[in-house]
C-alpha cells in the first residue's frame, strides 16, 4: 500500500524507527518534568545522606567525600537496573505494545529506544552527580582522559544493568516483581565497596563485596579519578579495571541476548 | 480474487488448555465479518494469531494472501488493529501517537504529520491539542485508536470487541467509522459479546466456542437454524395454558411463568389469524398474541449451550 519499500533500506529503517522510539521516551520526559527531576536528584540525597549523615565510617585513608563519590556514582547506575525494569514493564502491559509489534517497524527499536533513553538519562545522572561532587569537594586528579575513561566504565555498567534489567521485565513483568527488585537492590547495593572498604569487613564477606561487579567499577573509577580506595590489595581488587570491563562485557554478552530473543517471542 | 482472511484448522495451545482448536473460517475481500462468542471462546486468540501478535501451533492462517507467521512483515503492513484495550500511549496527546504510528509505517515525517492531522480531522479530535490520552473521555480515545489502526488505510481491519466499556453514543460513532469504512472496500473482521453489534455490522457471522466454528451464516441463517418464526401467545387464565398448547399443534413450547404458549408460524400472518381462530373456538382468552423472529440471542444460547435456565424450552426444539 502507501509503505514505502524503496528508500533507506533495511539499516536505515532500523535507525530511522530506533530513533522514533528514542524520541517517544523524550516526549514523555517532556510530559513528566518531575518525575525527571525526582529521578536525578534521588541519587543526589543518597550522596549528601552518606556524606554528612553516615560520613567517616568508610574505614579507609584519605578523604571520605573523595573515596564516596565514585562509589555513589557506581551505586546510581547499577540501581538504573530498576528504572529500566519498571519502564518496560509498564510498557509491556500496555496495549501501545500490541500495536507496535502489529506495525510493519523493526521490532528490536522498542528495545533501542528504551537503550538510548537510559544511557541518556544515566549521562544526565553522572553530570549532575559529578557537578554536586565537585561542590562538596571531590576532585579528579589523574587528568581528563583518566576521568573520561572512568565516565565510561560507569555507561558500561549502566549498559550491563539495562539489559538485566530489560530481561527480568521480559521474565517477571509485573508491578509486584518490580517492587521486589527495588528492594533487593538495596542489600546487593550495600554488598559492595561503595560505602565502605572490604578491608574493614570479615574475610568472607570482603570477598563477597570485592567481587561484586558493581565493587570492581568503583575501585576502578577511583584509580582513575585518583581518589582513594583504588586498585590496592587483593587480587581482584588489583584488577578492578579489567574487572570493572570483563564483568559488564559478560553480563552483556549473557542478557542482551536473552532480552532481544524474549522480545521476539513474546509472540508464543 | 483470493480471500482477505482464510483460516484452517488453526490449533493454539497453552499447556494443557486449548484457545484454539481447529479453528476455521474465510472472509472475502469487502466483506464484514463477525466473530460472536462468549468470553473466553477465542476471540481474541484468533485475532492475535490473525495480527502476527501469537503464533499459532498449526494450521493455515493467512491474511491479504500472506501467511501470518512466515510472511509477517508482509501481513503487517496491510493490516489494522483495533484491540480490546486501547492500543495508543496514552502519555502522549493525539497528534502525537497519531505522528510516531505514522512514521513507524515509514510514512516519512511530513506524511506523517499530514495523515495525523486528517485523521484528527476526521475522528472529531483536531481540537485536543496538547491533552494527553489519559485525560480523553472512552470515546474520545476509542476513536483515537481506531484513527491509529487506519494510518495506512489497511486492506484488512481487525476489531476486538470495539464497543465494550463505550457509552450508546461511542458505539454509534464505531459502528458508523465501520460502516463507512465498509462502504470503501475495507475488509473487517470484528469480534464482539453484542448479537446486535453482529447482526447491525456483520455480513455474515461466525459464532465460536471453545476455539471452535460452531455455526456461521448470514444473521436470517443463523435465525432460522433455531426455527424461523414463533408465534407467542399469552393466556389470561394459567389454567388452560395446556389446552391452548394442544390446540396449537406441533413444536409447542410453553413457559408457565409468563402464561406463554409459542408455536412455529411459517407462513407468520396466516398462522397469526389460524391461532386466533383456534383460540376463539375454544373460547380460550388470550392477552397478547404476537408473530416475531427469533432473536440472535436466542441464536447464541441455544447455540453455545447457554440457555439450560429459562430458554429450555428453545434448547429442547433445536435438540428435536
Amino acid at each position: 500500500m502507501s509503505t514505502a519499500t524503496a528508500g533507506p533500506g533495511r539499516i536505515g529503517w532500523a535507525l530511522a524507527d530506533s530513533w522514533t522510539m528514542t524520541r517517544r521516551e523524550l516526549a514523555h520526559w517532556a510530559r513528566q518534568p518531575v518525575q525527571v527531576v525526582v529521578g536525578l536528584v534521588f541519587p543526589v540525597m543518597l550522596l549528601l545522606m552518606f556524606n554528612y549523615l553516615v560520613g567517616g565510617g568508610s574505614g579507609v585513608d584519605g578523604d571520605n567525600t573523595e573515596f564516596l563519590v565514585p562509589g555513589m556514582l557506581a551505586l546510581t547506575m547499577a540501581f538504573g537496573l530498576e528504572g529500566t525494569m519498571l519502564a518496560v514493564t509498564q510498557d509491556l502491559n500496555k496495549g501501545v505494545i500490541d500495536r507496535f509489534r502489529s506495525m510493519p517497524m523493526v521490532s528490536g527499536a522498542v528495545l533501542v529506544g528504551r537503550s538510548a533513553a537510559d544511557m541518556l538519562q544515566s549521562v544526565a545522572a553522572l553530570a549532575v552527580m559529578t557537578g554536586v561532587g565537585y561542590a562538596l569537594g571531590w576532585r579528579w586528579h589523574n587528568g581528563t582522559a583518566a576521568a573520561l575513561a572512568a565516565l565510561g566504565l560507569l555507561l558500561l555498567l549502566r549498559f550491563a544493568m539495562l539489559w538485566i534489567g530489560i530481561q527480568l521485565a521480559m521474565v517477571a513483568g509485573r508491578p509486584e516483581m518490580v517492587q521486589a527488585v527495588q528492594i533487593l537492590v538495596w542489600p546487593v547495593g550495600f554488598l559492595s565497596n561503595v560505602f565502605a572498604s572490604p578491608e574493614s569487613m570479615p574475610d568472607w564477606l570482603g570477598t563477597v563485596v570485592e567481587w561484586n561487579p558493581m565493587s570492581a567499577t568503583a575501585t576502578a573509577v577511583r584509580g582513575l579519578f585518583g581518589n582513594p580506595g583504588g586498585p590496592s590489595g587483593s587480587w581482584a581488587a588489583e584488577h578492578a579495571e579489567l574487572l570493572a570491563v570483563l564483568w559488564p562485557v559478560a553480563l552483556i554478552a549473557v542478557f542482551f541476548p536473552l532480552a532481544v530473543r524474549g522480545f521476539a517471542r513474546l509472540s508464543r | 480474487m483470493s480471500d482477505a482472511i482464510v483460516l484452517e484448522g488453526v490449533h493454539k495451545r497453552y499447556g494443557e488448555k486449548r484457545a484454539l482448536d481447529g479453528l476455521g473460517l474465510t472472509v472475502r475481500r469487502g466483506a464484514v465479518h463477525g466473530v460472536l462468542g462468549p468470553n473466553g471462546a477465542g476471540k481474541t486468540t484468533a485475532v492475535r494469531v490473525l495480527t502476527t501478535l501469537l503464533r499459532h501451533d498449526e494450521g493455515r492462517a493467512e491474511v491479504a494472501g500472506f501467511d501470518v507467521r512466515s510472511e509477517a512483515a508482509e501481513v503487517r503492513r496491510r493490516i489494522g488493529l483495533l484491540g480490546q484495550h486501547a492500543a495508543v500511549d496514552e502519555e502522549l496527546g493525539g497528534r502525537q501517537n497519531l505522528e510516531m504510528f505514522g512514521r513507524l509505517h515509514h510514512l516519512g515525517a511530513r506524511r506523517a504529520g499530514l495523515r495525523a492531522g486528517e485523521l484528527l480531522e476526521r475522528f472529531g479530535l483536531a481540537d485536543t491539542g496538547r491533552k494527553a490520552v489519559k485525560q480523553y473521555s472512552g470515546g474520545m480515545r476509542r476513536r483515537l485508536d481506531l484513527a491509529a489502526s487506519l494510518i495506512t488505510d489497511p486492506e484488512v481491519l481487525f476489531l476486538d470487541e470495539p464497543t465494550t466499556g463505550l457509552d450508546p453514543r461511542g458505539r454509534t460513532e464505531v459502528w458508523n467509522a465501520v460502516r463507512s469504512l465498509a462502504a470503501g472496500g475495507t475488509t473487517v473482521l470484528l469480534t464482539t459479546q453484542y448479537l446486535e453489534e453482529a447482526d447491525q455490522l456483520a455480513d455474515r457471522i461466525s459464532v465460536i466456542d471453545d476455539g471452535r466454528v460452531i455455526a456461521e451464516g448470514t444473521a436470517d441463517q443463523l435465525k432460522a437454524t433455531v426455527g424461523g418464526d414463533r408465534v407467542d401467545v399469552v393466556v389470561r387464565d394459567p389454567g388452560r395454558l395446556g389446552e391452548a398448547a394442544a390446540l396449537l399443534g406441533e413444536g409447542v413450547s410453553v413457559d408457565t411463568d409468563r402464561r406463554l404458549v409459542g408455536a412455529p408460524a411459517p407462513d407468520r400472518m396466516r398462522a397469526l389469524t389460524r391461532t386466533v381462530r383456534l383460540l376463539e373456538e375454544a373460547g380460550i382468552e388470550a392477552e397478547d398474541v404476537a408473530v416475531r423472529r427469533p432473536t440472535l440471542d436466542e441464536v447464541f444460547l441455544a447455540l453455545t449451550g447457554g440457555g439450560s435456565g429459562a430458554r429450555a424450552p428453545l434448547d429442547a426444539e433445536v435438540a428435536a
